[in-house]
């Protein structure tokens, strides 16, 4: 652990200009979902409901941060020919983690995210992390770490943002609690789950509209 | 038993699509569908690991990890997601290997999403599902093949019709990506109605 901690001291402290560029861009210049279009399977299938999106996106925030950072540590001992075993066994470890945790601390969360937490797994924001930034020999563990929470919370935002837009107009509710006016009358499409992808191509439009310098090349 | 197979095999193809129901394995889908050529490549790929290790998790779970499987008293749940990612993991690097031999070329066409197939969700997905659901092995099979079906079918789907909207004038902000999605959000409401338009199922 010494070493994660004294590294990027010579850089101008633990949160140097370039620890702060970790966090911010995954949040909107190259977001995961909306720019990378990594992790969209689970991020789809949970935004149905506020409260879902948040567990989801908190787990992610964990498993993505510790997966770098265990990673990070251990890359310069990692074989070639097997680290995608090496990092998803140690992806796989910790999600069967959260698993436990929210099994025995959040059960109603735990029975409806049902798959989608083991799902975590196969999200390739933290494979892609982990391939294209935490093998890297630039990068120190503390590094990998922001980056894993950076991405994360690019995720998260994205995640939360459309479950917000959806809860409100498909059930009229936010977390669970009564918002809309009561003669509103509940749009069923929010709630079917092709809406997600209606919703997410939107962002994507508002966010490249508003930013021409990401639009499509080809 | 012979009639539930074949129910779940068309409800995994049609009703309960991978893709357009449950929207797992959407980063291949999304990145291999710009050619009807590839996309078909990839979606037989997913057909064939589907159908393999979905009968091999589930005699993974049913013989080595259910309660009182091995010792009397334990049980190896906890091991579930960590040897189901490896069988899936050897099983595609065997497509993998025979994909090269057979079509060199389709080998080249797919890259680095050949070795994807392991993260893509809907294997992954496909076997949890099995789990969560208790089906029998015949069951597991046909669920295996009809949901590899159904990925098939959406992906060739979407490629044939990125392929024609490669003329149509789309806004600058919403061409690639944007559209993509709207598309499949479409096609979702469009495979919805084979099984009737319920929004309370998918609460």
């Amino acid at each position: 652990m010494a070493d994660t901690i004294v590294e990027p001291a010579k850089k101008g402290g633990l949160f140097g200009k370039e620890e702060k560029r970790l966090i911010l861009d995954p949040l909107h210049s190259d977001n995961p979902i909306t720019i990378q279009v990594l992790g969209i399977c689970s991020a789809l299938a949970v935004t149905s409901q506020v409260y879902k999106s948040l567990v989801m996106a908190i787990a992610l925030i964990f498993v993505c941060a510790f997966s770098s950072l265990i990673i990070s540590l251990l890359r310069k001992s990692i074989p070639g020919s097997i680290r995608m075993i090496v990092q998803l066994l140690v992806i796989a470890g910790l999600v069967q983690i959260v698993e436990i945790v929210l099994g025995a601390f959040a059960y109603s969360a735990y029975e409806q995210l049902s798959v989608f937490i083991g799902l975590i797994i196969t999200n390739c924001i933290v494979m892609g992390r982990l391939e294209a930034f935490a093998m890297g020999d630039k990068h120190t563990p503390w590094q990998a770490f922001l980056d894993g929470i950076g991405n994360g919370l690019g995720y998260g935002w994205v995640l939360v943002g459309m479950a917000v837009v959806r809860e409100i107009f498909g059930k009229g509710t936010l977390l669970g609690f009564s918002v809309m006016p009561e003669s509103y009358v509940l749009n069923n499409l929010m709630v079917l789950p092709a809406s997600s992808l209606f919703v997410i191509g939107v962002f994507i439009w508002i966010q490249r509209a508003l930013d021409p310098t990401l639009v499509d090349k080809s | 038993m012979g009639g539930d197979s074949l129910n779940i095999f068309i409800k995994a193809a049609f009703i309960d699509n991978m893709i357009l129901a449950y929207f797992l394995g959407m980063c291949s889908y999304l990145a291999v569908s710009k050619t009807v050529k590839t996309a078909v490549g990839l979606g037989l790929a997913v057909i064939f690991v589907l159908g393999i290790t979905m009968p091999i998790n589930w005699a993974i779970n049913t013989y080595l990890l259910a309660d009182n499987a091995i010792v009397n008293g334990v049980s190896l749940t906890f091991l579930r997601l960590i040897l189901f990612i490896a069988v899936i993991a050897s099983m595609v690097q065997l497509v993998e290997m025979v994909i090269e031999k057979v079509s060199p070329a389709l080998y080249n066409a797919l890259g680095i999403f050949l070795p994807l197939i392991t993260v893509n969700c809907a294997i992954l997905g496909g076997s949890l599902f099995m789990v969560s659901r208790e089906y029998a092995f015949g069951e597991s099979v046909a669920f295996g093949l009809g949901s590899g079906l159904g990925w098939f079918l959406a992906i060739v789907a979407i490629a044939s019709i990125r392929e024609k909207l490669r003329t149509a004038d789309v806004p600058p902000a919403l061409r690639g990506l944007g559209i993509a999605f709207i598309l499949t959000g479409l096609m979702g409401i469009a495979f919805m109605s084979l099984a009737g338009l319920n929004p309370g199922d998918y609460n």
